[in-house]
């Protein structure tokens, strides 16, 4: 048995050696120093979840990004180069989110559009500043994110949606008495809900219950509801994703509570979740950048595109890695960089030239100052008849 | 050699293995030839083979199922990178920080051991597995409601609402932690050599203590209880000597993992129930009671998801398929007895030579 031990083991070192060496193959040079002169298209990469709990958003992003890609290069590339675009998977972990930055860096990738979640976001970014490249992240919107010099956002950031919620609300006069559920291990529902409940006070309205859930239960919101309820709450504000939130109006209608609804921009979506019935989400108001049936060309040719190439309709996500990878395009042609500068020299010319560009996106027209927050209007939707209908 | 015990050779192995595998790994990584994918995966390598060994004592030695390994890895991890954060700036030395942040991550670790010890040891049966689970859930829960700060005027710590601490990081004040954010802006301090290092103390501590007359007691009650008990062996003190060991190693994973990123929070993919079943396959895989398995094993099913990137989608299913397998070459009787028939004409084979010298 011995004998055999040794010889197990001595194979499964064998084998642990064999796979620590297999990352070591040719593409390491490319991807460090010289990142290649002979290439003659920008690499840029994108991290975000395509596996797991959050794989829808990660999905958008990496559909929208690469439709933005595919234009680029149709209409010539940027500076006269075509774009290379790969996608690594990060399963919303931090951890995972480092070696998919890894290995798009072994890759050669010399701007990164990602990541798609805030908390790999947050561990990504240390390692994209300490390697000097630009990285614009689409959706990833708490302000940790962009402590960074070299990490600029598309997104609005959570403190400026929540109190741009509270402000729209007490402007509009939508309520009085005020409800705020809320997903209090998530990092994006749980950064909104704060800045909102702060707001508030300084609005006209009141806020009656604040009441928290978790990742681990997410599936029933009826107490929460009835405290809504019980509290007189005529508007429920519900800063966290749309897969909740479906449950939420279902279970509202179930109990006969009949408040305004109020989300934001992770509400965006609900319209095309699989089995959701519509009509529970009428009148439900949402503050979001992109809006799929807006009427002006860019985003109607944008939704054509991607309705034919992946059978859906975008939602926010998509829309936002969309103008993230014009905005990477914009940086690199004020930049003038060339594909065969380093990510770093890439970095050094494109990340101030980030706070000169405007980008005219599909969510609005976009500035960004030295801090790497986006400027651009929020705008807030009705549903009506299943459809977004713009509230002004 | 010939004069050491069978054991003390064996374990004599597992520290050259490790230490031709770190060899291996600096001069790739001085000479340039690791890729950035490799040496970024380094730090979880260790950090999983230490919460693995940890586990392994308990679940291997001690005979008791533990759920909630990731939860002490959780406990370690925040605690490490919370006294980290605290003396940022007071303390310049990194090594220093680092080191003060381990011992505090691992004490607290094997203190919340002893506290889930306390009852649950006493029993017999599954309840360690129930109890642990419960624990590193909650945990989890807890630090995600918690909010701690330091601001000009002291520290605050709410519960729940953390809206009620005013935080102006202008003036120096700034989250410790910052309820589902968790800690950000941890430095970098954890490495490989440090893995490394952490990896050689936690396999010296547990090689000696399942060699010793501790180790022999705590290996009696997992075989037999009743005669351990007879012999008058107190089995709740060696039982809880065991567990809290194990969790604090699994504490010295924790501070290393939360030093390895910036951003530290507790979701279920890092520290919840799934990680903590990931850990216990680790050990199965590995072969309970075999701590070089357990690294062994670790590092294979930790470098393997990442080495098939280049697979796309099809990763996640060579990765089931490939732990399949391992439990199959294991633990079925056709790989079991194929093994036997190996390992007896290998033995045929060494005899013979033994005969000839």
């Amino acid at each position: 048995m011995k004998s055999l031990k040794k010889l197990l083991s001595v194979a499964l070192v064998g084998v642990m050696c064999v796979s620590v060496l297999a990352g070591c193959d040719s593409n390491t040079a490319s991807g460090q120093a010289s990142a290649g002169a002979a290439t003659e298209t920008f690499k840029i990469g994108g991290i975000g979840p395509i596996t797991g709990g959050a794989a829808i958003y990660g999905t958008a992003v990496m559909n929208g990004a690469q439709i933005a890609v595919d234009e680029i290069n149709a209409a010539g590339g940027i500076n006269g180069y075509q774009i290379e675009y790969k996608f690594e998977d990060d399963t919303h972990d931090a951890e995972k989110s480092v070696n998919a930055y890894n290995s798009l860096k072994d890759w050669g990738m010399q701007a990164l559009v990602g990541t798609v979640t805030t908390t790999p976001c947050i561990a990504v970014a240390d390692y994209t500043a300490q390697d000097g490249m630009l990285e614009i992240t689409p959706s990833a919107s708490s302000t940790d994110v962009i402590v960074n010099d070299n990490v600029f956002q598309v997104c609005f950031t959570d403190p400026n949606q929540g109190t741009a919620s509270a402000q729209y609300i007490g402007e509009g006069n939508l309520a009085t008495k005020v409800a705020v559920i809320y997903d209090s291990s998530d990092v994006y529902s749980s950064g909104i809900e704060a800045t909102f409940v702060k707001e508030a006070e300084n609005q006209n309205f009141e806020v009656v219950a604040v009441e928290a859930f978790t990742a681990d239960s997410k599936t029933d919101f009826s107490t929460q509801l009835q405290k809504a309820q019980s509290a007189g709450a005529d508007l429920v504000f519900l800063p966290f994703y749309y897969q909740e939130a479906a449950i939420v109006l279902k279970q509202a209608k179930d109990m006969d509570y009949a408040p305004v609804f109020f989300g934001v921009d992770g509400m965006d979506g609900i319209l095309t979740l699989e089995g959701f019935d519509t009509t529970l989400a009428e009148g439900v108001i949402l503050l979001t950048p992109f809006a799929a049936d807006a009427k002006d060309e860019a985003t109607q040719k944008f939704v054509a595109t991607y309705q034919e190439k992946y059978n859906e309709i975008p939602n926010q996500f998509a829309a936002d890695a969309y103008d993230a990878v014009y905005a990477v395009k914009a940086a690199l042609e004020a930049a003038n960089a060339t594909p065969s500068q380093t990510a770093q020299e890439i970095g050094n010319l494109a990340i101030p030239a980030m706070t000169t560009i405007t980008v005219n996106g599909i969510t609005g027209e976009m500035t960004w100052q030295a801090t790497g927050e986006v400027s651009k209007t929020p705008k807030a939707v009705v549903i009506k008849d299943g459809v977004y209908v713009a509230m002004d | 050699m010939k004069n050491l015990k069978k054991s003390s050779k064996d374990h004599l192995i597992t520290y050259g293995i490790l230490l031709l595998v770190y060899i291996v790994a600096e001069i790739l990584i001085k000479t340039g030839n690791m890729s950035s994918l490799m040496q970024g995966i380094l730090v979880p390598v260790c950090v999983y083979s230490l919460v693995a060994i940890g586990l392994n004592l308990c679940v291997g030695y001690l005979g008791e199922l533990s759920l909630g390994h990731a939860g002490f890895m959780c406990v370690g991890a925040f605690c490490g990178a919370y006294t980290t954060k605290m003396l940022q700036g007071t303390i310049n030395n990194e090594i220093l920080l680092f080191t003060i942040a381990l011992v505090v991550g691992v004490i607290m670790a094997a203190l919340f051991g002893f506290l889930v010890g306390i009852p649950v040891l006493r029993l017999k049966g599954d309840y360690l597995a129930i109890v642990t689970l419960a624990f590193g859930e909650i945990i989890k829960n807890i630090i995600n409601v918690l909010y701690i700060a330091k601001c000009s005027d002291g520290m605050k710590v709410a519960i729940t609402d953390g809206g009620a601490i005013e935080v102006d990081e202008a003036i120096g004040e700034m989250w410790l932690v910052n309820g589902a954010k968790g800690i950000n802006r941890i430095p970098h301090l954890s490495n490989f050599t440090i893995g490394m290092i952490l990896i050689f103390v936690a396999l010296f501590v547990v090689f000696h203590l399942v060699d010793s007359r501790s180790g022999r007691a705590i290996m009696a009650i997992r075989d037999n209880r009743i005669a351990a008990e007879s012999v008058g062996i107190n089995i709740t003190k060696y039982k809880m000597m065991a567990f809290v060991i194990s969790a604090a190693i699994a504490g010295a994973g924790g501070v290393l993992y939360a030093h390895n990123l910036s951003t530290l929070t507790a979701t279920p993919t890092n520290f919840g129930y799934n990680m903590s079943i990931m850990i216990l396959v680790f050990v199965v895989l590995g072969g309970m009671g075999s701590f070089r398995g357990s690294i062994i094993a670790a590092t294979i099913l930790t470098i393997l998801p990442e080495g098939l990137r280049g697979l796309a989608d099809y990763r996640m299913l060579i990765y089931s398929v490939l732990l399949i397998s391992m439990m199959l070459f294991n633990w079925a009787p056709a790989a079991v007895n194929w093994k036997k028939k190996v390992m007896a004409s290998i033995n045929n084979k060494t005899s013979k030579k033994g005969q000839v010298e």
